[in-house]
């Protein structure tokens, strides 16, 4: 049976790869995610996870050696933040192309400069189309199912792609919350062991990585896209075996209490805790307001997404990122999403919580209000920042 | 063992891990690496390719040449990569997910590879000491990418993008010393070696290999694409810059410096350069200018031999005694030498804006002066 206890969340993160019986691990250190790698490399340390970890010189490195162990056929893991990432990223598409589920824990960080280690998506946002699977958690518990799921999912044959988690640097990886850890019995039921469909091993050799000219490139571009969008039903089983073993239920874009709401707050991220006592708030006035939080942010729920909105009048989007020169992140993907309804709310669109500043009660109760208000008379500018001096 | 040449070759593993019908160039000498590479290998071994020729030439999809099981990730991470792969293989053999044994790990790369881009992770995965053999065939140059300089391309060669002018011999810079480079992380093994001197290869790789822990190959690739030579003169060329000094075929076994083949007299490097388009345009003082290097490279290599391997150092011949030695032999450091000499200039010329040339003549007179 699971137990609940008071843990820091990276701790959590951790304890969740361990009991997934991770194999390897390539971790270099980046606030905030660094206390993942530290309690792993204390586990392996202390024999309590056979696995290896691999120290390496640079985040470049970590996704290098996190490709080559999945190639050698090992469940194999590594964490990161911000910068690291970004050092990541020539790594990241070539291990989604090459097939290779590898889990990595994001604890998400703005990007320099000016240099901040703190919380927001900029980070996860530039390298969102690098055909990673990728999920947010919102608090602890959230993280340490995903990564379970993570695993089970990416790892499928019919899936093989790896895998994020994001969690919001210290908003979420520095908080000390009660969490249910699975026992190990549990989650062997729900993880299988790994078999992945191509191995390096000299019993059977295979080449891999090898080099596409345009007479082949498109194709397999092609059948990558096509895959990533199959996925969607595994993930679905896996949610679903998910609740069936540890009874707490998931979904591609979750709601609270927004049922015959006119009012649609949407948010990414550890947001939606705040948003959700808002909601509480109003509802006990009377008004009908709720929320949307989108639990997959790749591949881009947009079948689900419109269902989620589906009657409102007015939908509120707040990104915790920019995308300069044009709209924020995710309110792009959801007017690009709702654009063939027929009949669709109106969209406002704020960006906020910018480098780990707090998004507050008030800053949230005025979102609201103010996003009535321009849905009515239509917002002018991209966007607007909450918040901003 | 009089018929020594005859009896060697039927020694050679004649499997053949990486099949013809690769692109290569016509005259390429690293393929011809390659493959010895992997004939002292044998079946039993996985490697990762940066970035470079060598996986544009020989695994254009849907075909391959590799024989053996092969991942190509990017330019800057083989060793990266290599490290993944080991570890997993460690840890899959603990919990008895593979059997039991040892597999080669071979991570390759050009020069580009190993000692610009993917230096940082090659030293990582050095000192780190994972099980691996690094190969770094260096044709000195990007050679892949229209021969662009790299730190391994040698003195005044001409490169696309170190190209002579009227104000540039070419490449104005040393070529790296990577070998010297991985010897620094006190590996186990590093060796030079080049597919002109295929049994030596053979044995240095399979060395290597069976050493526990990193092993570091550098191999002269010789490139008529990039050199700028006759196609059918590569092995011809590999002699040449082995017995000309130019790349010095050695050992380093733990620490110990070992020269492969020690020349009594080394041939002129002029020999070399000749019959390259690259050095086509250096005047007969540049050449020169090479020589000394070599000799003096030559003659470092010598004495960290000597240094190793016997009690006294090697006695240093003195018609190609540098300067460096000299005030090395004589206790005094060039530098410091320097240094004193530039202090006493700007003493008596007592101005800031003197130029340059003229107080290094003064000093020179003062510290005469001085001695007397």
């Amino acid at each position: 049976m699971s137990h609940r206890t008071g843990l820091e969340v990276s701790h959590a993160a951790a304890e969740a790869v361990k009991l997934a019986r991770v194999e390897v691990v390539a971790a270099y250190p980046i606030t905030p995610n660094t206390h993942v790698p530290e309690r792993i490399a204390e586990m392996v340390a202390n024999g309590e996870l056979d696995a290896e970890f691999i120290p390496v010189e640079s985040e470049h490195s970590a996704m290098s050696a996190c490709v080559g162990s999945s190639a050698a056929g090992a469940r194999t893991f590594t964490a990161t933040s911000g910068q690291g990432l970004e050092l990541m990223h020539e790594v990241m598409s070539v291990a989604s192309s090459m097939r290779l589920p590898i889990v990595l824990s994001l604890a998400n960080r703005a990007l320099s400069s000016p240099l901040s280690v703190w919380g927001d998506h900029s980070d996860v946002m530039a390298i969102r189309d690098c055909g990673w699977i990728q999920v947010f958690a919102e608090n602890g518990q959230q993280t340490f199912d995903l990564l379970l799921w993570a695993f089970r999912v990416g790892e499928d044959p019919r899936v093989s792609f790896p895998v994020i988690v994001n969690f919001d640097g210290f908003h979420v990886t520095h908080v000390i919350e009660p969490v249910f850890i699975a026992d190990q019995a549990e989650v062997d039921r729900y993880l299988p062991p790994f078999k992945p469909n191509a191995v390096l091993d000299p019993r059977r050799p295979v080449t891999m990585g090898a080099y596409g000219p345009p007479f082949i490139y498109s194709e397999t571009k092609k059948a990558q896209d096509f895959a990533l969008h199959q996925a969607k039903e595994v993930m679905l089983q896996g949610f679903a075996e998910f609740e069936k073993i540890f009874g707490r239920k998931y979904n591609f874009v979750e709601t609270y209490k927004a049922e015959g709401a006119k009012v649609l707050l949407m948010v990414i991220g550890s947001f939606a805790e705040t948003a959700m006592d808002l909601v509480d708030k109003l509802r006990e006035k009377g008004e009908a307001v709720g929320l949307v939080r989108i639990r997959l942010w790749r591949p881009f729920p947009q079948e689900e997404l419109r269902q989620a909105v589906r009657g409102a009048e007015t939908l509120i989007v707040l990104d915790r990122a920019m995308c300069f020169g044009t709209l924020a992140p995710v309110v792009s993907e959801v007017k690009a999403a709702l654009y063939p309804e027929e009949k669709r709310p109106r969209i406002v669109s704020f960006v906020g919580g910018l480098g780990g500043r707090d998004v507050r009660l008030e800053e949230f109760e005025y979102m609201v209000k103010r996003g009535i208000e321009l849905a009515q008379k239509g917002q002018e500018e991209a966007y607007e920042t909450i918040g901003i001096r | 063992m009089e018929k020594f040449s005859i009896y060697a070759p039927r020694l050679v593993n004649p499997e053949e891990n990486f099949a013809p019908g690769h692109r290569a160039c016509i005259g390429c000498g690293e393929v011809l690496a390659v493959r010895y590479a992997l004939k002292a290998l044998g079946p039993n071994v996985i490697a990762a390719n940066a970035t470079g020729c060598m996986e544009i030439i020989s695994s254009c999809l849907p075909t391959t040449s590799w024989k053996i099981p092969w991942i190509h990730v990017l330019f800057e991470n083989a060793s990266a990569v290599i490290s993944g792969v080991e570890a997993a293989r460690k840890v899959l053999a603990r919990r008895g997910k593979i059997p039991p044994g040892r597999v080669f790990c071979l991570a390759m790369g050009g020069d580009g590879a190993t000692s610009d881009i993917g230096l940082q992770s090659l030293s990582g995965a050095l000192e780190r000491g994972h099980d691996f053999l690094y190969i770094c065939f260096d044709n000195e140059a990007y050679m892949n990418t229209g021969v662009q300089r790299s730190s391994s391309t040698p003195y005044g060669a001409s490169t696309t993008t170190a190209p002579p002018g009227k104000l540039s011999i070419g490449q104005w810079s040393q070529k790296k010393n990577m070998a010297a480079i991985a010897a620094a992380h006190n590996i186990p093994y590093v060796a030079t070696a080049c597919s002109s001197y295929p049994f030596d290869l053979m044995a240095k790789v399979k060395k290597a290999a069976e050493v526990k822990g990193p092993a570091y190959v550098h191999v002269l690739s010789v490139c008529p694409t990039g050199w700028r030579h006759a196609t059918d003169i590569t092995i011809q060329m590999g002699r040449l810059a082995v017995e000309s000094g130019i790349f010095p075929l050695y050992e380093v076994e733990n620490g110990r410096y070992k020269l492969t083949f020690d020349f009594p007299k080394l041939r002129p490097v002029k020999q070399y350069l000749k019959l390259q388009g690259r050095f086509r345009h250096l005047k007969d003082e540049e050449m020169d200018k090479i020589q000394k290097q070599v000799d003096k490279e030559w003659l470092k290599l010598k004495s960290l031999v000597g240094m190793a391997g016997e009690k006294k150092p090697v006695p240093v011949p003195a018609q190609v005694e540098g300067r460096a030695q000299r005030a090395e032999r004589k206790g005094q450091s060039a530098k410091g030498k320097a240094q004193r000499a530039k202090r006493q200039g700007l003493k008596t010329s007592g101005t800031k804006t003197t130029p340059t040339r003229r107080p290094r003549k003064k000093s020179k007179k003062v510290s005469r002066r001085g001695k007397k």
